[in-house]
């Protein structure tokens, strides 16, 4: 089939587009569905038709003047549900707020203070996105439409220039031409390696196999984060056209997306962007008269998160992870070359060829340049995603963009910053001292951390480095494959050395048995998943050396988060003597007289917590 | 054949019989039987023409599997890294002992609740996350973990 003339399609929608008055648009991503933006929508829905106000949820010729669309995450998912009606920005919406906002917002243009951003640090409301610091000062390239535009509408897209990249690539260069493009852009993968894409293209492109395959990996196998999730949730259009281009750069027909089933919506969406795009004859056969094919199908994975690394992903679209070389440029799916890259990578792709690969190659630093998105979650005040150059300091990512790290009862505190672990299991953390590195592949390398795949999880001193090295560590453990040894026996070996140093069993030995063992675990084993299962280990141990020395020289965490290791105290002043933390406890470790204040008696102590969740006054506390 | 295998047939047939398609195979079969019996598994196997050892492996291998009946209702609590540092273990401790679930048990005796602890579901903007039967909760707290318990062993009483 021949594909539809897409100058006409967004002339089309533009046209349409026209008639419409007010946008409504509310967000449908992961986060804000969970906080019940579907209901929001739908009372929208409900109370425009009571109104009887002329309202459509979809651009097409002689649509009304009210248009009422979901959107992508905005990466602002903690402040959800969002609702914008033009250019007024709403947080926390429910659905009691919506007849108001249609009285009042929609049909007389007032602003309803209550349902504004309020910015904590000083206490200043925000009425439209560009007000609101945490986005004023990112940098949206990639995650510039997502949130603005409808994702499940293609012709949106396409309204917004999609697809007129792949349409001047197909007609107008040669792979060749392609892949320098790309070398030229400077554009650096973004699922954690940081492997210049246009090398990688290249690679492939040279093989003279008949047969090739491009694949995405949306697999972000980092849990806590997801840029990957909202980018095609939010705008799957740019993920589908960035694989074509990259089709025809390496001369591929074929090419899948590999996702994580637990994302569901992300899953949904893109099944919808393909199915448009085959209707509008954008994927299938000949596209764009080039002659070419290209046709793209999903895998749904089911829950390893090694298969996000990229030999195991390719075995498990064939069957079982295995071990590598070859490198999948040069034998890949099904035996055949294949190029891998990340959904933000490809999502970038089209972007660069819009702006020019020189103006993308000149957005931060000379070696790593272009935008990188984070995930930032974890004791901060904004969570979300932030969208920056390369090259930008974690100071400027946590404290301007973020809004800073919060005590753990929510209020902001700078000063409270312990660390940002990067990169998830695979990656490392940074402390205060990397504070104003700037944020780029080769800076942060030689500062012995890294970039990773963009999960950033900021943590305040109410946090245990232990404790949180032993979490990656269960993780990586339940996710190797047990092919090799060094991975199977020594995540697991390192795992119960943990466990021991938390709950108190640990000796200067269990600190370098560790410390060995994780060295021989990196060098040692097959894939990238062991090899870099022992990076929170070192990390911590590296920047935090004291206080796993607390841990095992005086049985004491310092953060108060070991229960083993804790000291349980009732407070005098706030103790009221009520005796029912003496009736809780189950080894008769608490005394005191009805109206007096209780004692713990610490020899008896089991730790079990049970005094502290009884305690109706706070009055039990964890000592350090 | 028995009514038993007649839903894995139907799937079976879906996918023309293609081993190379066992992982969505073994994931539509778990959805008709919200679990992976032995004896579907060694019919499947038996049906693509594959060892039974072979479907086993990817039954035990991904963590979505699961090889043993699920309770009625799932809770599902994330213990991500986003929710880890947010304090899910406390949750996870409130959902257990509200539960009566002894250490590894996942499932209660009479099968109306099953605990699954899994890696992020992508709303970490929202940490601490639990999802009960597919209704995701934001900033979740243990109190609020076992009134959200509550809430179903009330539905289930009536
Ligand atoms: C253990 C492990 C897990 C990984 N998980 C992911 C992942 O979930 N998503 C991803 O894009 N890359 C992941 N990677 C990196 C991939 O192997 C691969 O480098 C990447 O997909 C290449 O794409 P890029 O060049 O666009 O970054 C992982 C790597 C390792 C070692
Ligand atoms: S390093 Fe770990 S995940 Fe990789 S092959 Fe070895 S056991 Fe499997
Ligand atoms: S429950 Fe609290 S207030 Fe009551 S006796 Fe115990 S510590 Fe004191
Ligand atoms: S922590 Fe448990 S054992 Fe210790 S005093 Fe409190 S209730 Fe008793
Ligand atoms: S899901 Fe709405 S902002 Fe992320
Ligand atoms: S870490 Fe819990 S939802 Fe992401």
């Amino acid at each position: 089939m021949a594909t539809k003339d897409i100058a006409k399609i967004a002339k089309d929608f533009n046209d349409a587009y026209k008639n419409i008055k007010h946008r409504i648009v509310i967000c449908g991503g992961t986060g804000c569905i969970a906080g019940g933006s579907l209901d929001v929508y739908k009372a929208f829905q409900t109370e425009m038709e009571k109104r009887n106000l002329p309202c459509s949820v979809e651009v097409t010729k002689g649509c009304r003047e009210n248009y009422l669309s979901l959107s992508g995450c905005r990466g602002f998912c903690a402040q959800g549900p969002l609702v914008s009606v033009g250019d007024i920005f709403y947080t926390k919406v429910k659905v009691a707020d919506v007849p108001e906002i249609i009285e009042k917002t929609l049909l007389k243009g007032e602003v309803i203070d209550r349902l504004l951003y309020h910015n904590p640090a000083n206490n200043q409301k925000s009425k439209t996105v560009a007000d609101i610091p945490f986005y004023a000062k990112q940098q949206r390239i990639l995650l510039a439409d997502c949130g603005r535009i409808n994702p499940e509408d293609i012709n949106e897209y396409i309204a917004h220039g999609g697809y007129a990249q792949a349409k001047r690539i197909y007609l107008e260069m040669t792979p060749e031409q392609v892949c320098k493009e790309m070398i030229k852009s400077g554009l650096r993968g973004r699922g954690g390696g940081g492997f210049p894409t246009g090398k990688k293209w290249e690679f492939a492109r040279i093989e003279p196999e008949g047969k090739k395959y491009v694949i995405c990996n949306a697999d972000e196998g980092d849990p806590g984060a997801f840029m990957d999730r909202s980018v095609m949730e939010g705008n799957p259009n740019a993920v589908l056209e960035g694989m074509m281009i990259a089709a025809h750069a390496i001369g591929a027909d074929e090419g899948y997306i590999y996702v994580r089933m637990e994302y569901p919506l992300a899953i949904k969406r893109i099944r919808k962007a393909i199915e448009e795009a085959e209707a509008l004859g954008i994927l299938g056969e000949n596209v764009f008269g080039s002659g070419k094919n290209f046709k793209i199908n999903v895998m749904e994975g089911a829950g390893a998160s090694v298969c996000g690394e990229e030999t195991a992903l390719i075995a498990s679209v064939d069957g079982m992870p295995k071990v590598k070389p070859p490198f999948p440029a040069h034998s890949g799916l099904f035996g055949k070359p294949t190029v891998i890259n990340n959904v933000e990578t490809l999502a970038t792709v089209a972007k660069i060829f819009e702006m020019g690969p020189e103006n993308f190659a000149k957005i931060g630093p000379a070696t790593s340049p272009g935008t990188k998105t984070f995930a930032v979650t974890g004791h901060i005040a904004n969570t979300g995603l932030v969208e920056v150059p390369m090259g930008t300091t974690l100071r400027q990512v946590i404290n301007d963009v973020a809004g800073g790290t919060t005590n753990s009862d929510g209020t902001v505190n700078p000063e409270a910053f312990k660390a940002a672990q990067i990169g998830g299991p695979s990656g490392g953390c940074l402390t205060k001292e990397h504070f104003d590195v700037p944020l780029d592949f080769d800076s942060l390398k030689s500062a012995g951390a890294m970039v990773g795949s963009g999960g950033l999880v900021v943590m305040n001193e109410k946090t245990c480095m232990v404790n949180v090295a032993r979490f990656f560590l269960e993780f990586t453990k339940r996710e190797s494959c047990g092919k090799c040894v060094p991975c199977r026996e020594g995540t697991d070996q390192m795992l119960s050395l943990l466990t021991d140093i938390c709950e108190g069993r640990g000796t200067m030995k269990t600190l370098e048995t560790l410390e060995d063992l994780a060295k021989a675990v990196q060098k040692s084993s097959l894939c990238a998943l062991g090899k870099t299962a022992p990076n929170p280990v070192l990390s911590t141990l590296k920047y935090f050396k004291d206080e796993y020395l607390a841990h095992v020289v005086e049985k004491r965490c310092p953060a108060g988060v070991c229960k083993a290791l804790a000291k349980y105290e009732i407070d005098p002043a706030k103790c009221k003597g009520c005796g029912m933390c003496k009736r809780a406890c189950p080894v008769q470790a608490i005394t005191g007289a009805v109206g007096k204040p209780h004692v713990i008696d610490p020899k008896k102590c089991i730790k079990c917590g049970s005094c502290k969740s009884t305690c109706k006054f706070g009055a039990v506390k964890i000592g350090a | 054949m028995s009514d038993r295998f007649k839903p894995a047939a139907q799937i079976l047939k879906d996918n023309n019989y293609d081993s190379a398609k066992l992982i969505p195979i073994l994931q539509k079969v778990q959805d008709a039987y919200h679990f992976l019996p032995e004896d579907v598994m060694r019919y499947i196997a038996n049906e693509l023409n594959i060892s039974p050892a072979k479907v086993f492996g990817v039954a035990t291998f991904f963590a979505h599997f699961a090889i043993t009946p699920k309770g009625k209702h799932i809770i599902r609590v994330c213990n991500g890294t986003a929710c880890h540092v947010k304090g899910s273990a406390g949750i996870i401790d409130a959902v257990k002992k509200k539960l009566k679930l002894k250490d590894g048990q996942e499932t209660t005796e009479d099968l109306l609740f099953t605990l699954e602890c899994v890696s992020c579901l992508g709303a970490c903007g929202l940490a601490p996350v639990m999802v009960v039967d597919d209704v995701v909760h934001g900033q979740v707290t243990p109190a609020k973990a076992e009134e959200l318990l509550d809430e179903v062993i009330k539905a289930e009483a009536k």
